[in-house]
């Protein structure tokens, strides 16, 4: 299972603040795509240009390889401090 | 040694800055950033903000941040608070506090650790205001103060 959370105003957007795939292996583009397929009103605020990955808690790449078990989320530029 | 603390409750100043000071008498320097909520953000008055945040990763991030200041500058102490939750105006939000032997290193730390958790801590800020509710934008000033740093 993979763990996808979504932050701040995407979440707003979305409409949910966390989503689970059973069967999933790819990359972080490969999950975003799969996402708007599920989810076709996720499609263009998921594909938009300013939204960052993370997997593991770490930024990761469009390319980022995503397996089993990793917690992955999308956010936007961060606003802190 | 390093504090580093993300919380919903308010810091006193006055708390940290003893604690950077506590038996500390290799380092002259201390320098301190504090960072509270404004009352107008791109022309809309504000009257409070909601900081949202990544749980986990947020603590993770803030510690390689301090920690590659460490490799930069020799550094004593550093404590880096950041709340998260509702604030109203005037309300501290964020606490950076390096302590070092020389001010010059003291400074540039303080600046790089702002500078470097502006642009990748993950924390969002929800604005509150006359025109209803605000997710704020990232400015592309804060990407171009991180240039400095790159070498």
């Amino acid at each position: 299972m993979v763990k996808v959370l979504f932050f701040a105003s995407l979440r707003a957007r979305l409409g949910t603040a966390e989503h689970c795939l059973e069967d999933f292996s790819g990359s972080v583009a490969e999950l975003r795509n799969r996402l708007g397929e599920l989810f076709p009103d996720w499609q263009a605020p998921l594909q938009a240009a300013d939204i960052q990955a993370a997997v593991n808690q770490e930024i990761a790449a469009a390319t980022t390889r995503i397996t089993d078990g990793d917690e992955v989320a999308f956010f936007p530029p961060v606003t802190g401090g | 040694m390093d504090f580093i603390d993300v919380r919903t409750a308010p810091f006193a100043v006055g708390d940290e800055y003893a604690a950077l000071r506590a038996n500390n008498r290799s380092d002259g320097a201390s320098a301190l950033f504090v960072g509270s909520v404004r009352d107008f953000n791109a022309g809309v008055g504000v009257s409070g903000l909601a900081l949202e945040h990544y749980p986990g990763m947020t603590e993770k991030s803030l510690q390689r941040i301090v920690s590659d200041a460490r490799t930069r500058w020799e550094l004593g102490r550093v404590r880096l608070l950041h709340r998260v939750g509702a604030m109203a105006v005037e309300e501290d939000i964020v606490f950076v506090g390096v302590t070092s032997p020389h001010r010059q290193a003291a400074f540039a730390a303080c600046q790089y650790i702002m500078d470097r958790l502006k642009t990748e801590a993950p924390f969002w800020k929800l604005e509150s205001g006359e025109t209803g509710d605000t997710w704020v934008a990232a400015r592309d000033s804060d990407r171009r103060e991180l240039e400095k740093w790159a070498r």
